[in-house]
């Protein structure tokens, strides 16, 4: 087919639903049923507005996650060789406080001790440290129930009943292995990625 | 709609009927809130409330936005900048003063308002929808004053802000991208207190538009009143100009007065000292608490401390706090009495002194208090009896209780309070 011939068919179909369209005006308040070509212009137009409103509304959305440079600080090395046994410091990843502690063989055994079909959240001490690393407790210093900071990282501050960490917000005490045992929160202190990069020196993120 | 006694709007010269042919603005708030409004004649003070939230709105809007023009909304130097307003800036510190204690006065008239109704029953019909439209406000206050705390960037401001957007994170699987989403970052930083200036911009005049709309809403049935029963004749109303102007007027002095008391010899008493303290990432408060008009749902929130049905204490808590304030929204078809007033409602009138009001006291003052013993058993029966109010007892109430008889008319009841005074025609 030669194009004029093909533009003189679109011409046709065009005048012909335009004559349907008269058609349906001069019928128009009868309930007919059916469905008409304005219905289907009716629902394309709509639809086609539809997604330009969506299209429009996700950019306007999205601006509101975290932007590259809040991403961009997404990991942190941490040289861990001058913490002693039984102690623990509180450093910065990703804008909120990280704790690294360096469990004593009493802390240890106190965490295996517990049987984890006895946690609200089972795990057990191995699953929230590095395999031959045992002594080392990594987790984020913010109480999964609120999002607090917990005590107990820093020398003098309390502990907990179970030894491990306490958030004073609304009463979560948190064991040695920073599993909650106690009050609202729901689940272990979140133990982040994180990997040796060397016996000393942890890579978080 | 109005009354069809209702005084007809005359505009009184050239410039007047000029404007009426083209833009009736004199002639709209003649009939809103001039002599064109009928009102009943018997309203006590407690009628005041909607005007003074309307003033109090205003105080927030005019001193929000010259705060704006001192205060800089980015993490490093929002606090000095709240400081330097305090310190540097010409009557800075009396503007701040204004705004931060004009957002208590705002919510003490607005929590006065919300008893008034459910006192006299304004919640029923045919007045359901001004009673949703004012939850509406309510929510939209609640989440303007939340992000206005935080601006000052203070210890409170900051964990605040953590505790409140970690509501959201306690959602199942949705919860913490939404919390992240909202914060703009996985802790509160500069990106959410940005947003939340630009919102807490934003939304009182969202709040303005929703005014509108609750005052539309009244008007068609026009205002309740003390006794409940609806106006049958141009008797039983008087027009609100030059009549509740005047009595309006007075509440307002009062309200100003004791607003002026606050701010000039209590300016930090509502506050707390700690919001004094720029904020720490890195330190927990010992207590977080809210703004006072926050306790009562801050207790509802902590008052669940174990799972419930494999359902989280946290989540529990959550949605308890926002089903508590949603609950309201039901209100119309949980009380199904057909009396209005408390004041014919013998056995709902106990229930409102000695069951709702202190049991909303005993939660206010259980979330202001650190989460310890007693407070937390306290907040949990005080938690059970505000639900079971609603849920329960109001409906039960509704069914066997036997109201006192209604006044015929509300010119009846005005004139029954003035023994001596016989029931006669107004001249
Ligand atoms: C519904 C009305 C409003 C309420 C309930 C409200 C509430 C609050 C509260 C509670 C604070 C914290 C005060 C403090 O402790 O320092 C605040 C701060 C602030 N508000 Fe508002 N506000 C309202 C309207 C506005 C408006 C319309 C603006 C205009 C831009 C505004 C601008 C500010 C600014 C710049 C601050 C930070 C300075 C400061 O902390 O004092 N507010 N607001
Ligand atoms: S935030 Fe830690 S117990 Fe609530």
């Amino acid at each position: 087919m030669d194009r004029k011939a093909g533009w003189a068919k679109v011409e046709s179909g065009i005048m012909e639903s335009m004559a349907s369209l008269t058609e349906d005006s001069a019928t128009a308040g009868g309930d007919q049923g059916g469905v008409r070509r304005r219905d289907f212009i009716n629902v394309a137009a709509a639809s086609f507005a539809g997604v330009g409103a969506v299209s429009v509304a996700l950019p306007l959305i999205n601006q509101m996650n975290p932007s590259a440079d809040v991403l961009a600080e997404a990991s942190t090395e941490v040289d861990v060789s001058a913490i002693a046994p039984g102690q623990a410091i509180k450093t910065i990843f990703r804008k909120q406080p990280l704790f690294v502690r360096h469990l004593t063989p009493a802390e240890i055994a106190a965490a295996e001790k517990v049987p984890t079909s006895e946690l609200r959240d089972p795990q057990s001490l191995e699953d929230r440290t590095k395999a031959g690393h045992k002594q080392w407790l990594v987790t984020m210093g913010v109480c999964t129930h609120l999002g607090c900071v917990p005590l107990g990282a820093a020398a003098g501050e309390v502990k907990g009943e179970f030894g491990g960490y306490f958030c004073p917000c609304h009463g979560s005490h948190y064991d040695t292995a920073g599993r909650i045992r106690k009050g609202p929160a729901p689940t272990n202190l979140m133990v982040p990625e994180y990997a040796f990069t060397s016996p000393t020196v942890i890579k978080v993120g | 709609m109005s009354f069809p006694w209702a005084n007809e709007y005359k505009p009184s010269n050239a410039f007047t009927r000029y404007l009426d042919e083209r833009l009736p603005l004199p002639r709209f708030v003649y009939n809103a809130v001039g002599a064109g409004y009928p009102v009943p004649r018997n309203l006590n003070y407690f009628w005041n409330f909607g005007v003074l939230a309307g003033v109090a709105l205003m105080v927030q809007i005019v001193t929000g936005i010259v705060l704006a023009m001192h205060y800089a909304a980015e993490g490093t130097i929002a606090f000095a900048s709240v400081e330097h307003i305090m310190r540097d800036v010409n009557a800075g510190w009396f503007i701040r003063y204004a705004h931060a204690n004009g957002a208590s006065m705002f919510f003490i008239v607005v929590y006065t308002h919300i008893f008034r109704g459910l006192f006299y029953g304004s919640y029923k019909p045919p007045r359901e929808m001004v009673w949703h439209l004012g939850l509406v406000i309510f929510l939209l206050m609640m989440a303007t004053a939340f992000m206005g705390y935080v601006l000052p960037w203070g210890q409170m401001s900051f964990w605040g802000a953590k505790v409140i957007t970690g509501l959201f994170g306690a959602i199942p699987l949705v919860g913490e991208p939404i919390q992240t989403w909202l914060l703009g970052g996985f802790a509160p930083d500069n990106a959410a207190l940005n947003r939340f200036f630009s919102l807490h911009y934003l939304l009182p005049f969202v709040i303005l538009g929703v005014i509108i709309l609750h005052i539309w809403a009244l008007h068609i049935p026009g205002s309740s009143n003390p006794t409940g029963v609806e106006v049958k004749s141009e008797q039983d109303t008087v027009p609100f100009h030059p009549y509740y102007t005047a009595k309006d007027g007075v509440g307002v002095a009062a309200f100003f007065l004791l607003f002026a008391s606050l701010v000039f010899f209590a300016p930090n008493m509502l506050g707390h000292p700690d919001n004094y303290i720029p904020a720490n990432p890195m330190s927990t408060p010992a207590h977080i608490v809210p703004e006072w008009y926050f306790w009562p749902f801050y207790a509802i929130l902590r008052a669940f401390t174990v799972d419930f049905f494999f359902i989280p204490a946290k989540l529990l808590g959550v949605l308890a706090m926002f089903a508590s304030i949603l609950l309201l929204f039901f209100l119309p078809w949980l009380d199904t009495s057909a009396v209005r007033s408390g004041h014919y409602r013998p056995l709902f009138r106990k229930f409102f002194w000695f069951g709702l009001v202190p049991c909303v006291i005993i939660l206010a003052w259980c979330g202001g208090a650190p989460a310890e013993e007693p407070y937390v058993i306290i907040s949990q029966i005080a938690s059970a009896y505000y639900f079971a109010h609603f849920l329960i007892i109001l409906p039960i109430i509704a069914r066997v209780e036997t109201p006192k008889p209604l006044p015929n008319s509300i010119t009846e009841a005005v004139l029954a309070n003035h023994a001596g005074t016989k029931l006669q025609p107004a001249e």
